[in-house]
């Protein structure tokens, strides 16, 4: 009713808005003499850029923040994504003067503070992981594991060991692995997964030769389970040389239940924007902390900051170059925005609320498991981490509903829909992860919408084929989009 | 209830409800859940500090942040690749919505909508301040958008040599060294007017250079060309507003850091990286591009698109590893664009000019200082001091002042420094008068 005209309303881009005359801000004036301007050569002409006035600008905006869910406003239970509420007090930390507005490029004895709490950031982290020393340079999680096999690269040629050329990847890893270790420069030899949903131990010894630089392994891994061979899997990797990359993705299932550094993990790197709660901004910012072992501490990207302990018992801090390092990720010193908040987020908890995130984070998956077992297939049939694994085969099997149906269904009860058709080794995947700041009763409403789908898929196919209904766009033509690529506003002929 | 015991504010869970949940599972305590964990290996106890109340917590951050000396109360003229300008109060109300700030990554289109569009105007208003004709949606910064950029040139010439000006910054030189170094392409540092090796990828520019100076583009341009290489440019996006574009030089990838459009320094990140290309070589691009599509029912509506070359669905055959990038200071970029729109963002870079060649000029008149670089420079420039730019800097900070960047280890006792819009007058003619104080023998 009318709808449809509110919508194309607000889907008007700025450029279509623009109105010759309008401005959306003010600019002092010149202050100082006019100076000669440059020959009119190098000079730009016009500029397409929108005008409009403040108060449309912020109604716009406005208005199409509305077509987004985010974590203030649904629940999230997106598998290997950790969307966790992201605390208020983080973003007033990082966002205060001393903090938002201090220069990349000021020297060391003017920026004490922010050097201090990275200093103790990289400790907090090193703690938590069980590791020797951190990098807070990479800018998100891929970065990382790019700094990470950048290191064991440095590591294997620093040794002379140089005939190294493939790292192991099992089947059930993030795309960002392989394509990690490929810019490291590496070739990819993939490790299956066996039945029970662990790492296939024949094909990892058939396949962990002298030529192997390490082995890639997410733990818990995306079928959020732990690898009850994990000794096994890590002494094959160590007998053949190689070294272990732990990816952080999953650490809030582990946060003071197991440090990856015990269990003879080299480098971990952990992703702030899911475990330390860095808000996921719609797609980052980021931060892809990176931790290691003694063994990799040499080869830190720079800078990394020091703590030098004066005669008088004074402390100060500083930025220094690892002896061996593999240089820069980033042009300055890592997201410090996202450290602060991830700073902020640890001394909130302390030691007794960051071992306390991984018990409620495997209850409430857990929760969810036994209670959709009987409407979902489960492919592997055990005690999960934090995030548990459905299939919908069944469901199209029998009834022609996808997992995708199942997901944009969920969107019209509020919903977000949960990852799927990830990990690829499961059929149809719908994986699950509530965290642990949701509540029994979120859980409990979410696992009654999921057994009313699977009762829709039954009764009405067509009820979720056709979802979501009521968004302001049904499902869009993404192969279209892709075939005709428009990419950018142009002026409407 | 022990009012003193810690219970997490963001943990919902009580123990009764646990208790409940447990039992639905079918075990008796949580211990249970962790069983796959090796027993040796479990449990080992977190040497971490005490929770820390909001309001202890806030004391003591704030406690350290008051150690840093905060640009705003001393006038500052450093840049270098981070800018001081003034941010709008709408682009941090805009992007601190939490509609924006607490969303996904928009694989999800139908729920993500806001997302994609802001992005869609994002890749929009990057191709308009670039002249080019395709963007992405962003890079992590301009740093690695430059290193992905030499990447990205390499397999669109399938050649492995990376020419590099040598008025490019150390630090996005450095960057581009790390990221270059395994896939084993190498290095060549030119100056203006070398001939480029024959089988060059690429000739990689800075425009304004490092140093603050325009390049001569035509020449450039003429150079890489000539050798079938692909001409990368990065630029600073707010001297588009005022100078020529690289697309007017025939640039095949341009990127930029964008922090300068809206995104305070917060010493040295989050920014964004713009990534803009010749749309022959679009599909080649790195990161996530957002492309306009329809509905079931014919309406417009956004998607995430090309995804083929992304890694997750081509792994380890993928344009590049990024996933995560910065979303959100996108769109506090986007946001800043459009609140300066078409007149203001050239009245901001106008401001800039006039100011750091008002302090130029100042300075200029200073004996014992001089401007050693010949050229048209935009709001940044070398100066030579008389002694040490780090004694200098260490001097001036007993003024108020934080001075330029030191770039000593490339021109004889040269500061790089950089005016802008927050530079006001009094600033301006404080940092001369204190430069004229400080920079003789016992000054």
């Amino acid at each position: 009713m009318g709808s449809e005209i509110l919508d194309d309303g607000r889907r008007r881009l700025l450029m279509d808005r623009s109105v010759p005359g309008r401005v959306g801000t003010t600019m002092p004036p010149l202050d100082v003499p006019v100076q000669e301007l440059p020959p009119g050569d190098v000079l730009r002409g016009d500029l397409d850029m929108p005008e409009v006035s403040e108060g449309e600008v912020v109604r716009y905006f406005s208005q199409i923040s509305q077509f987004n869910f985010s974590i203030d406003h649904n629940f999230y239970p997106l598998g290997s994504c950790t969307m966790k509420y992201n605390p208020k007090l983080n973003d007033e930390m990082a966002g205060l003067p001393g903090m938002a507005e201090i220069h990349p490029h000021q020297p060391p004895a003017t920026v004490q503070g922010a050097l201090k709490l990275m200093y103790e950031l990289q400790g907090l982290l090193a703690e938590i992981t069980g590791m020797a020393g951190t990098s807070l340079t990479p800018m998100a999680g891929a970065e990382g594991e790019l700094t990470g096999m950048l290191m064991i690269r440095a590591y294997h040629l620093a040794r002379g060991d140089t005939q190294r050329t493939a790292v192991l990847i099992p089947d059930s890893a993030h795309g960002t692995n392989p394509a990690s270790a490929a810019m490291a420069g590496y070739d990819v030899v993939t490790i299956p997964t066996d039945a029970n949903g662990n790492t296939d131990l024949d094909a990892l010894r058939a396949a962990a030769g002298d030529d192997i630089a390490g082995l890639m392994l997410t733990q818990p891994s995306t079928l959020g389970l732990f690898d009850t061979h994990i000794a096994e899997v890590i002494r094959i990797v160590q007998d053949a040389g190689g070294l272990l990359y732990g990816d952080g993705a999953n650490l809030n299932a582990l946060l003071g239940r197991v440090k990856p550094g015990d269990l003879g993990f080299d480098v971990v790197h952990s992703n702030l924007h899911k475990t330390f709660t860095q808000p996921h901004g719609g797609g980052g910012p980021g931060a892809g902390a990176v931790m290691v072992n003694e063994r990799l501490v040499p080869f830190l990207p720079t800078p990394v900051v020091e703590r030098r302990i004066d005669e008088d018992g004074s402390e100060s801090y500083e930025l220094a170059s690892p002896p061996q390092t593999i240089g820069k990720m980033g042009a300055f010193q890592g997201n410090f925005g996202a450290l602060v908040r991830a700073y902020s987020y640890i001394r909130t908890l302390g030691k007794e609320g960051v071992a306390a995130i991984s018990e409620d984070a495997v209850i409430n998956a857990n929760y969810v498991l036994s209670r959709l077992r009987d409407c979902y297939d489960l492919p592997y049939d055990r005690t999960c981490m934090h995030e548990v694994v459905f299939s919908a085969r069944s469901l199209k099997r029998e009834h022609g509903v996808s997992a995708l149906d199942v997901a944009k269904r969920l969107i019209d009860y509020g919903i977000h829909p949960p990852t799927m058709y990830f990990p690829l080794v499961v059929e149809e995947a719908l994986m699950i992860e509530p965290t642990e700041t949701e509540s029994k009763e979120t859980l409990d409403h979410f696992i009654e919408v999921m057994r009313t789908i699977a009762g829709e898929a039954k009764d009405d196919p067509a009820l979720l084929h056709d979802a979501p209904h009521d968004m302001p766009n049904t499902r869009l033509d993404e192969a279209g989009a892709a075939r005709r690529p428009d990419l950018r506003w142009r002026p409407s002929e | 209830m022990d009012a003193n015991a810690f219970t997490s504010p963001y943990t919902p869970n009580t123990d009764e409800d646990r208790r409940r949940m447990l039992d639905a599972i079918g075990v008796d305590s949580v211990d249970e859940l962790f069983l796959d964990i090796p027993p040796e290996n479990r449990s080992p106890g977190l040497d971490l500090p005490p929770p820390a109340s909001e309001l202890e917590l806030r004391r003591e951050i704030e406690a350290m942040a008051g150690m840093n000396l905060t640009p705003g109360s001393y006038s500052c003229f450093l840049g270098g690749g981070s800018y001081r300008h003034f941010v709008p109060a709408i682009v941090r109300q805009v992007a601190g919505r939490s509609e924006f700030m607490t969303s996904y990554t928009p694989y999800q289109p139908e729920v993500a909508q806001g997302t994609l569009q802001a992005h869609y105007e994002f890749q929009s208003m990057v191709c308009q301040l670039t002249g080019m004709e395709v963007a992405n949606a962003g890079m992590y910064d301009g740093s690695t958008s430059l290193a992905e950029a030499v990447l990205m040139a390499t397999r669109v010439t399938k050649r492995d040599r990376v020419a590099i000006l040598d008025t490019v910054s150390p630090n996005l030189r450095s960057v581009i060294e790390t990221y270059v170094e395994a896939p084993g392409l190498e290095i060549d540092v030119v100056s203006p007017g070398d001939a480029l090796p024959d089988d060059a990828a690429c000739l990689v520019v800075q425009q304004p250079s490092f140093f603050g100076y325009l390049e001569d583009m035509t020449a450039l341009s003429e150079a890489a060309h000539l050798k079938g290489a692909l001409l990368v440019v990065t630029c600073d996006p707010l001297s588009l507003a005022m100078f020529r574009p690289p697309s007017e030089f025939d640039a095949d990838i341009v990127v930029a850091e964008g922090q300068a459009l809206g995104v305070a320094p917060t010493y040295g990140g989050p920014y964004v990286g713009f990534f803009a290309c010749k749309q022959k070589y679009m599909r080649q691009m790195p990161g996530r591009i957002v492309g306009r599509t329809r509905d079931t029912r014919g309406r417009t509506g956004y998607v995430l698109t090309m995804q083929t070359r992304e890694q997750h669905i081509r792994r380890e055959t993928a344009t590049s590893n990024i996933c995560t990038s910065v979303g959100l200071i996108a769109l506090m970029s986007t946001v800043y664009m459009a609140a300066q729109g078409r007149r203001g963002l050239r009245h901001v870079a106008e401001l800039c000019y006039h100011k750091a060649h008002y302090a130029a000029s100042l300075i200029a008149d200073i004996p014992g200082y001089s401007i050693p670089l010949e050229g048209t420079f935009f709001r940044e420039f070398v100066v030579e001091c008389p002694r040490p730019p780090s004694e200098i800097n260490e001097r001036l900070i007993e003024h108020g002042i934080i001075g330029g960047l030191d770039v000593s280890d490339q021109i004889p006792n040269g500061m790089l420094l950089c005016c802008t819009e927050v530079n006001s007058r009094d600033e301006i003619e404080g940092l001369a008068k204190a430069l004229a104080e400080v920079g003789g023998a016992h000054g």
